[in-house]
């Protein structure tokens, strides 16, 4: 039997970008915010997880933070880092071990769509050589078929970016703090068909950190966490359809999404209808409309339904990305799963200002990345 | 197009009528492209079919950063030397779905399901791809 583990501190760095500060400095405070959070001093903290994609090693933090010698792990696992930072923080107090320990991510990517080697995804030359190595082209090919089989239309995908860019308004770790309305969006320069500027994230900066306790220790220092009922990560199934293929099969397979979704919930013993505030991984418009139906909590189709309605909006049945998701926060992969954590953190601590959700006691996130994995959370409070 | 070079000689068969060439796993089950080194210990290289059925599409509309070689991307070239493209993947019935470019149509023609035929297209002044476009209704 393991020990439950809660998350007593939270830390951001705004997202967007901040010249003259490295990644690893955004890191660095984020980790003193999430210390002041949770009452602790650096030497408080018994073992430590994170890492970046583009902005060098954690374990380099402890020149900023001191010399005190714990254990620090770099974890370097793309868009799940941070995830993979998270669940390796909660083994840690899980197993008994620590009693205290860090997760934390950050980045600072150069501008525009990010650029990726072939070989370092096991694909041939030429398919970077021939302009094939883009992850905007997975999301505009995925989102297009599944608008033709389910019947979803673009004025949707538009209204997936208003939300965001309207929560981002009231959000102040958010990048874009301006609304933009929806004719804007949907006029904007095409980027991937059906995908205009406006409906996609773009690279960024930012830094996130979480401290976990076991149950004794925050009892002990009086700290107020919410409990993390499960992590799962998965990688992808046989068959599955993901970023950077060249070759699919003609089977269709599972999606990691779905296992990841099913295993936190099994895990948790609850189910979608339990969730009071979700934050889905939204690359762009029709990732966050995919993951609402892979994650569970709607049918294929009825996305349609739900955004016409503003049931996904703050207030509406099931928020979704009120913190204005990748979209609104621009996507520092190191830190961009974290953020979806630490935006659930504060609402279930009743700590989110203006985009609170009324009474949530529950809170979902969902990340997915290259090449095909995703990590998902349950908290409680 | 006699004269570009293949962007990679081993992708398509190099005979009359070019097929794209996949492997055939000891499974049976067909991948595509055909697995390099250890790899592809077992794999049959195979022709894939000439003819398929579109299963999504997009369009490319600005330059690719670094590994991408067509047009726009040379050292004296920018952005207004790209030339947006459209690409997606083709199920070739029975085989496998490959990510290809798209020729000889628009977005408004793209149909989900409408048949696909493979050729080559140049995409740069120096190098050939292969692709699928629409069938032609003879």
């Amino acid at each position: 039997m393991s020990e439950d583990v809660y998350i007593i501190g939270a830390g951001i760095h705004p997202f967007g970008r901040t010249d003259g500060r490295s990644g690893r400095e955004q890191g660095v405070f984020a980790v003193r915010e999430a210390m002041a959070d949770a009452g602790l001093e650096w030497t408080d903290i018994e073992c430590a997880y994170g890492g970046s994609a583009a902005a060098g090693s954690a374990d380099i933090m402890v020149n900023e933070l001191g010399l005190t010698s714990l254990p620090f792990t770099n974890v370097a696992n793309g868009c799940a880092t941070g995830g993979s930072a998270l669940v390796s923080a909660q083994m840690a107090i899980a197993s008994g071990f620590y009693d205290l320990a860090l997760a934390v991510g950050f980045d600072k990517h150069p501008r525009g769509a990010f650029n990726a080697k072939p070989s370092d995804y096991g694909l041939p030359e030429w398919y970077g050589q021939t302009g094939m190595m883009l992850t905007t082209q997975f999301f505009a090919l995925k989102i297009q078929r599944y608008m033709q089989l389910h019947g979803i239309s673009r004025t949707t995908l538009g209204r997936v970016a208003e939300k965001a860019f309207k929560n981002g308004t009231i959000t102040p770790h958010a990048w874009r703090r301006s609304p933009i309305d929806l004719d804007t969006i949907m006029n904007a320069p095409m980027i991937n068909d059906p995908l205009t500027k406006y409906m996609f994230c773009a690279p960024a900066e930012g830094g996130v950190a979480l401290i976990l306790a076991s149950e004794k220790k925050m009892k002990e220092i009086g700290a107020h966490g919410v409990k993390i009922a499960k992590v799962a990560v998965k990688t992808r199934p046989p068959d599955s359809f993901e970023v950077f293929q060249a070759g699919v099969s003609i089977k269709e397979g599972g999606k990691p999404t779905v296992l990841a979704s099913q295993a936190a919930f099994e895990g948790a013993g609850i189910g979608p209808e339990d969730i009071d505030v979700a934050q889905l991984q939204d690359t762009e418009s029709g990732a966050e409309i995919m993951h609402m139906a892979e994650n569970g909590f709607c049918k294929d189709g009825d996305q349609e339904e739900w955004l016409a309605n503003g049931w996904s909006e703050i207030g509406g049945k099931l928020p979704v990305n009120t913190d204005g998701g990748c979209l609104a926060c621009g996507e520092p992969i190191g830190a961009s799963g974290l953020r979806q954590v630490y935006e659930n953190v504060q609402q279930l601590r009743d700590r989110a200002g203006e985009r609170q959700v009324e009474g949530a006691k529950t809170g979902y996130s969902h990340v997915y990345g290259a090449p095909g994995l995703s990590a998902v959370a349950i908290l409680q409070s | 197009m006699g004269a570009l070079a293949p962007v990679d000689s081993d992708l398509w068969s190099n005979d009359g009528e070019p097929h794209l060439m996949g492997g055939r796993l000891p499974s049976g089950e067909i991948v595509f492209p055909m697995p390099q080194g250890d790899a592809a210990e077992g794999v049959e290289p195979v022709k894939l079919s000439r003819h398929g059925k579109l299963w999504s599409w997009t369009s490319q509309g600005f330059l690719p950063k670094e590994p991408y070689e067509g047009w726009g991307s040379g050292e004296n070239e920018g952005p207004p030397d790209f030339k947006p493209f459209l690409l997606g993947y083709i199920e070739l019935p029975g085989e496998v779905i490959v990510e290809s470019r798209i020729v000889d149509a628009t977005l408004d023609d793209l149909k989900l399901g409408m048949p696909m035929e493979f050729c080559l297209t140049p995409f740069s002044d120096t190098h050939c791809t292969f692709a699928y476009r629409p069938e032609k209704i003879s």
